[in-house]
This record gives C-alpha cells, sequence and structure tokens, in this order.
C-alpha cells in the first residue's frame, strides 16, 4: 500500500476501504523498523498500544461510516510525540539519562486531546536533553540524523519529530517551540513546522524548558493537516493558567502587505538561503500579496535576551530533578542542561541579576515594541528561519556559542510570544531543503495558514518525504 | 571583559546542587565566558526608561471556580519512586544529629 501524505489523502482512503488502520500501522512499522535504524528518530516506539488503538478506530469506521470523522477529527492520524510530552504508562525521557526511567501517571493534556479526537499515537521521538540544543545531538540517546542527507543534523531541539515526518514515519509529530525548535528542524527536514501563539495551547504535561517561552506546536507536510492539529490542540485547559481563550482572528486582507525585516538578512547568512526567500516573495508577490521592506531594529539583541531570560527560567525549571520523586539525581544531567542551569543561576545571582536579567527583561520589552510598531503597518511579516541550511553532524558540537548563534532569526517570535509557521521551499545544491517563516502578531494563526495556502497554490506545493 | 571568575563556576555549580567532575569547572569557565563576554553587546541599548516583560500574555489575576476536582491519587504519585516509605517519599537527611 501507498502510505498517504496527508490526512484528507488518509480519509478519503478510508471512506473508500483501500485499506484499514492496522493495515496502515503495519506499513508504518515496517518502514520504521527497516530504516529507523540509520535514522534514530524514535526513543521508545508504542507499537502494542498503537494497535490496540487501531482496532479501536477500524471499528468505529466500520460502525459509523464516514459520519465517524465529525466525532473524530484525527481518525487514524499516527502521531509521533517529541519526547518531552507526558504519556500515562509510556516511558518519557525528555532526551535525557535523569528520566531514562520515568514512566509518568498521567498524560499531558494536548495528547489526551489528540487520542480523544481519534488519533494513534507511534511512540516518542528524539530530541536535544531538555530540548537545549539546535541540532538534536545533545540527546542522551544519541543524534538523529537528516533523512535527506544523513551526513547532517535534522535540526534541533525537536530532531526526531521532523525527522520522523520527512521519513515518512507518521503523519503528525509534536513539538516545542521555546527559541525555534519546531521552526528550525522542520526547515532543515523541508516539513510544515508551526510556533503557535504562547498561551494558545497548553502546556500542561509537558516537560517545560523556560515557562515564559515555550509554545507548544506541531510538524506537518501541508497548512490543512497543520490547521486540523491545531483546531484539536488549542482547546482551553485549567491546568495552565497561561492559556488564554483563543480570540477569533481578523481575516485575511484582500492584498496581505507582508513586511521583510532587513534585519534579518545579517552578515554572514548564506547565500541560498537568502536568495530563496526572496524568490518566496516573488511568488507571494505573483499570488496578490505586497513585500515592503521594514524594520526590527532589535532583531540583533534578540539572542543575547534569549539565552539570558531562556537559561535563568531554565535553572530554574530543572531545579525540581533531585531524584526523590521520580527520575535519576543531578549527576546524570549533561554538559548542555549543566551549562544552562549554570548561566541561569550566574544571570539570576545577586551582583549579576541587575546587569543580565533585569536588562534583558527590559530590551525584551523593547523587541515587543519593534513588532507591535510593524504589525501596525504590515499584516504578516516573511524572513528567512536559520542563517544556513542544516549543517554537518559535529561541526557546531564542541562549540556552545556557535550552536546558540543557530537560534539568532528565530528567538525573537518567542521573546513577543507571536505565532509562525516555517515552510518548506526548495532545496539547496547539494538537496538539502530550504524554506522560509512567516509571523504575524499574536492569535493570527488564522491569517498566517490563509497565507500559507495562497503560497501553496501559487508555488504548486506538493508534499514530499526523502527517499530512504 | 567577563567578570566571571574560576572560583564563581564552582560556586555557582555548588549554589544549583551540581557536581562537577575533574576538568569540568575549568571547560565550563572557558564555554560560559565566551557566552558572557558575548552578552556585553546588550549594553549599547538604552533602557532607563523601559519597563521590563517578563511574559506575554498580558492575562492577571487568573483564577476558575473553587471547586473540588479529580488529582492524582497517592498511589499514582508515589509510583516513579523507588524509595518510599508508608506512603511518603523517602528524602536524604538534611539536619544531621550532633552531639552537643
Amino acid at each position: 500500500m501507498i502510505i498517504p501524505l496527508v490526512i484528507s489523502e488518509l480519509h478519503a482512503d478510508l471512506i473508500q476501504s483501500k485499506y484499514s488502520i492496522v493495515d496502515l500501522l503495519n506499513a508504518y512499522f515496517e518502514r520504521i523498523e527497516s530504516y529507523d535504524k540509520k535514522l534514530n528518530c524514535f526513543i521508545t516506539l508504542t507499537k502494542d498500544k498503537a494497535y490496540e488503538e487501531a482496532e479501536r478506530c477500524d471499528k468505529i469506521l466500520k460502525d459509523s461510516g464516514p459520519d465517524a470523522f465529525k466525532d473524530y477529527p484525527l481518525l487514524g492520524v499516527t502521531v509521533s510525540y517529541k519526547d518531552l510530552f507526558l504519556t500515562q504508562g509510556v516511558r518519557t525521557t525528555a532526551g535525557s539519562r535523569v528520566l531514562e526511567n520515568y514512566i509518568p501517571s498521567y498524560s499531558a493534556t494536548v495528547v489526551e486531546a489528540l487520542e480523544n479526537a481519534g488519533s494513534i499515537m507511534i511512540g516518542k521521538t528524539n530530541c536535544d536533553a531538555w530540548a537545549h540544543g539546535a541540532s538534536g545531538e545533545n540527546s542522551d540517546y544519541g543524534p538523529t540524523k537528516n533523512p535527506w542527507n544523513t551526513d547532517y543534523v535534522p535540526g534541533g531541539s525537536s530532531s526526531g519529530s521532523a525527522a520522523a515526518i520527512a521519513a515518512n514515519f507518521s503523519l503528525v509529530a509534536t513539538g516545542t517551540d521555546t527559541g525555534g525548535s519546531i521552526r528550525q528542524p522542520a526547515s532543515f527536514c523541508g516539513m510544515v513546522g508551526f510556533k503557535p501563539t504562547y498561551g494558545a495551547v497548553s502546556r500542561y504535561g509537558i516537560v517545560a524548558m523556560a515557562s515564559s517561552l515555550d509554545s507548544i506546536g506541531h510538524f506537518t507536510r501541508c497548512i490543512d493537516d497543520c490547521e486540523r492539529v491545531f483546531s484539536v490542540t488549542k482547546q482551553l485547559d485549567y491546568h495552565d493558567a497561561t492559556q488564554a481563550n483563543f480570540p477569533k482572528s481578523a481575516n485575511l486582507a484582500s492584498k496581505p502587505l507582508i513586511g521583510l525585516p532587513k534585519e534579518y538578512f545579517i552578515g554572514g547568512i548564506d547565500a541560498e538561503v537568502k536568495e530563496n526567500v526572496l524568490h518566496a516573495c516573488e511568488v507571494f508577490t505573483k499570488a496578490g500579496c505586497k513585500i515592503e521592506e521594514i524594520s526590527l531594529p532589535h532583531t540583533k539583541y534578540a539572542i543575547d535576551v534569549y539565552y539570558i531570560i531562556q537559561t535563568a527560567e531554565v535553572s530554574s525549571n530543572l531545579g525540581r530533578y533531585d531524584g526523590i520523586r521520580f527520575g535519576n539525581k543531578r549527576d546524570a544531567f549533561g554538559d548542555e542542561a549543566k551549562r544552562r542551569i549554570m548561566l541561569g543561576s550566574y544571570v539570576l545571582s545577586a551582583g549579576y541579576y541587575d546587569a543580565y536579567y533585569l536588562k534583558a527583561m527590559k530590551v525584551r520589552t523593547k523587541i515587543i515594541a519593534d513588532f507591535d510598531n510593524v504589525f501596525n503597518k504590515v499584516d504578516a511579516l516573511i524572513a528567512p528561519v536559520s542563517p544556513t541550511p542544516a549543517f554537518k553532524i559535529g561541526e557546531k558540537v564542541d562549540n556552545p556559542l556557535s550552536m546558540y548563534l543557530a537560534d539568532i532569526l528565530t528567538v525573537a517570535a518567542n521573546l513577543s510570544g507571536i505565532p509562525a509557521i516555517s515552510f518548506p521551499f526548495n532545496a539547496t545544491k547539494n538537496g538539502l531543503p530550504l524554506g522560509f517563516q512567516i509571523m504575524g502578531p499574536r492569535f493570527s494563526e488564522d491569517r498566517l495558514f490563509g497565507l500559507a495556502k495562497t503560497f501553496e497554490v501559487s508555488s504548486k506545493y506538493k508534499p514530499k518525504v526523502a527517499a530512504l | 571583559m567577563t567578570i566571571l571568575s574560576g572560583s564563581d563556576v564552582k560556586h555557582i555549580a555548588t549554589l544549583a546542587s551540581l557536581k562537577l567532575k575533574k576538568g569540568e569547572p575549568e571547560k565550563f569557565w572557558t564555554q560560559l565566558t565566551k557566552v558572557i563576554d558575548y552578552f556585553e553587546e546588550l549594553k549599547e541599548v538604552e533602557t532607563n526608561i523601559t519597563e521590563p516583560t517578563s511574559q506575554t500574555t498580558g492575562l492577571q489575576n487568573v483564577t476558575r471556580d473553587d471547586n473540588v476536582q479529580s488529582c492524582l491519587s497517592q498511589q499514582d504519585a508515589l509510583s516513579s519512586s523507588d524509595k518510599t516509605y508508608n506512603n511518603y517519599f523517602v528524602v536524604p537527611i538534611v539536619l544531621e544529629e550532633k552531639d552537643f
């Protein structure tokens, strides 16, 4: 059988009884067992549980027919969860040896919501430990490889999720984006990566990295799927007090104005990345959008602000891992977690708080003001996701500062809490995926979906997966 | 010019309950110094009259009705620890007995 690449195709196939959901799982697990040895996307596979769910879904479909999709909008949709999402009864490691034996006694709200919508968990995906990293190499369970070229990183920290979608190991994968951890691996793997507005999706039951920045999103192969998953994950959850009721957003303007921030084309940006974003602008122009160069003057400082605020919050959040209630002791932390705990403790410590943490919080205000100003004029922004395409495994591993700088074009959206979509478009001469991101004001997801769909039509976009 | 010293690294590690192995204080000092030096560029930004931002939602005083909700059972809450006693977690000794 041919594994469907998007949800509409899956549901059309199921209505026509081309195969059962159990058949579909056979195809996925066969593929995973053949190829995941070389990619290392998964830390844990949940085969038994998946087949139980598949049998249940097949029965629902048999009993209700096409009406089943009304009650179960994601019926039969396979989901791989970044191993930061708590899954009741299924080991959840956060990519760290600290949690190598941790079996959660409850599931994240998002996991419950996706399961109630009829989706099926395939397994838990590899990631940089505690979501600290931009390459997947900080995982205590070995690096994930890029399915398009296994000498290269898939990006991070949601490395296994992005690679699993590119390798056609599942239809949807979840991720967390604290400083670009969905958008950057999506771009490196040629998939659609979605970072919602901060507070749009519940963070309850997801291992916390930096609580004022963590956004819960997902990987898909088209915008329609992205939207379908978001309509399930954005449900209000009283467990997360920072979650806001999702307001109805304004419709897309008939001739949208898209800002091109000049500060995102920094010195050192790869020529192919830059040319490709400009090429994407032409596609938008042909589709009736207007592109205008704008300025976000404090962009340069976003990376400093991010690595102060994020590490401060990390040092606090990782304080809970004491090996008493669950997990191993603190000596099981890897180097990157140790670095961030120490950096965060330092910027918060007496004597340095004003110079680093307080200063960073003030510059954060300026970065937000930059976005507020431009969104008075433009409907959305278009920018590169990362200064380079996927880099080689091992290239930045000994130089934390250079790894941190890989986040330079994604962190501002997290500091401002705004939504963004990373969209695949073209490839480098060497065959590595390229793409761009669009960003909008808080809660403008519907507008971004509309714009990205315009792009899909105008660029004649076709979902694709890597040949393995 | 950074103000992080070698002894700061050891002090911070102690505060954060991290035991560093031989050679790690020096390695982390070198790596962290580079990052902290990078942060110096923030001094260029004028922030005398800028208010700090700690969150982006604008939400304040979030409440819900004070109804009893279902929660984890004691058994579930203890299930991930291998050191429990009489339905409590066993914790390391903090204060040790001394003869006076």
